[in-house]
């Protein structure tokens, strides 16, 4: 008896934690979606190192006259080659730090961290 | 100065042995290719667009072949917009040679972005050169997007799977490496364990009087690591061939010419068909060095060049020039 009131409690207090998630979720949608640009030029990643909240997408796009990519280190993600002006994006649903680097040129690294 | 010319360096602000006019004499290296010659098992390097200023006698020798280098077909950003134009000027240089090389060398970057269409110009271009056969490496530009699998289907038929492999013309062993396949963040270009592994076996067999000719994009020696200018495991290869009395290591890449003799081995590197970088560490970054599009056509017309080597690194060995 003292066990199932425990388990209750327990299931009612976590739809309670479900239900706040849920609402959190929604207002975020309604919010406009997060979006931060890195610039390539130079071959150098600018800001090398930029820190974003959870679901914010990065844009990177290339203004050197020579081609270059993004490519995570830990192969999260990885773009085609990015001619003059071309651009890539990739959308950051999890926390963490996602280092990359130009697979071209691999003195050029950057990273992102999401939080 | 080796030998005073009407074209000697008469403003050397830098003391670097380059005034302005040295500068644009450089510029003409864009259009041209290394002449090479093995004299007496000892490769000599040439740079093209100096041969008028050579005695024929002294460029004969047992085996001659023309290397070129980061062709870039593709580029046309203002540094060159003509890629395909100076390509045609190295091989009309190539044509003009009293007698044609045995086969041409192409040591990277023949795209600029892997395209089919940029491969075909190059093959296209490539044909009507007086040399038929060509040898390619690949450079980080030939392998974009595929891990380098139009690359090995096109040029890489004679290769192990990696793309490495060697041949032999007239008692000269040649080596083709691949240093710019699964670059790590930070890191230089890279050969690989199983690529050096079978260069140990290649080599062994070979008598330590062979003459050794290496050819790979990215310098084996670190020319400027700060602008991913060398190979980390280049050591690993270089200890293999020590045995050699004679070896050349020819690269390409950054898009210069540069020379170094390390005991018994002399590093090239060679220009670019296409557009030259600035030397190591003297511009923020890497990229095209831009002149204006008349300027570099003017230059890359000029065939008389007497710029002579001080100081200043040019790739050639030899200073028997006269």
């Amino acid at each position: 008896m003292f066990i199932a009131s425990v388990i209750a409690t327990t299931v009612l207090s976590f739809s309670g934690v479900v239900l706040e998630q849920n609402g959190f979720v929604t207002s975020a949608q309604e919010k406009p979606a997060s979006t931060a640009e890195v610039k390539i030029d130079n071959f150098s990643f600018g800001p090398a190192a930029v820190t974003v909240p959870v679901g914010t997408t990065v844009t990177w796009i290339n203004r050197d006259d020579i081609p270059h990519t993004v490519v995570s280190t830990e192969k999260v993600f990885k773009s085609k080659v990015l001619d003059t002006d071309e651009k890539f994006s990739y959308t950051f649903t999890k926390p963490g730090e996602y280092p990359y680097f130009c697979s071209i040129h691999p003195k050029m690294t950057g990273k992102v961290v999401v939080q | 100065m080796a030998h005073k010319t009407k074209d000697e360096i008469l403003h050397d602000h830098n003391n670097d042995g380059v005034d302005r006019r040295g500068f644009l004499k450089c510029m003409a290296w864009a259009g041209t290719g290394a002449f090479c010659v093995m004299q007496g098992g000892v490769l000599k390097s040439y740079s093209m667009s100096r041969l008028a200023e050579m005695n024929p006698q002294n460029m004969k020798g047992e085996l001659s072949f023309v290397q070129i280098s980061d062709s870039h077909m593709g580029f046309n950003k203002p540094a060159n917009p003509d890629v395909a134009a100076t390509l045609q000027a190295a091989v009309d240089k190539i044509n003009a040679l009293s007698a044609p090389p045995e086969f041409l060398l192409h040591t990277g970057d023949i795209s600029h972005l892997s395209k089919p269409e940029e491969f075909d110009s190059v093959e296209q271009i490539l044909k009507s050169a007086s040399a038929k056969d060509v040898f390619y490496v690949p450079g980080e530009h030939d392998v974009l997007n595929d891990d380098g699998k139009q690359y090995h289907e096109r040029f890489g038929k004679v290769a192990q799977p990696g793309g490495w492999y060697s041949f032999e013309k007239k008692g000269v062993h040649f080596v083709g490496l691949v240093n710019v396949m699964n670059l790590k963040a930070g890191g230089l270009g890279t050969l690989g364990n199983e690529q050096l592994e079978w260069l140990e076996k290649d080599v062994k067999h070979l008598k330590s009087s062979t003459p050794i000719i290496v050819f790979a994009h990215i310098p084996l020696w670190t020319v400027y690591p700060e602008w991913g200018w060398g190979t980390e495991d280049s050591a690993g290869s270089l200890a293999y061939l020590k045995k050699f009395g004679s070896v050349t290591v020819l690269n390409g890449h950054i898009h210069q010419t540069m020379q170094k003799v390390e005991g018994n081995v002399t590093f090239h590197t060679a220009c670019s068909t296409a557009f030259p970088q600035p030397k190591p560490g003297e511009a923020p970054s890497p990229g095209p060095m831009k002149v204006p599009a008349e300027q570099l056509r003017g230059v890359l017309g000029i065939t008389d060049v007497n710029y002579v080597a001080g100081q200043h690194a040019l790739a050639v060995v030899d200073s028997s020039l006269a």
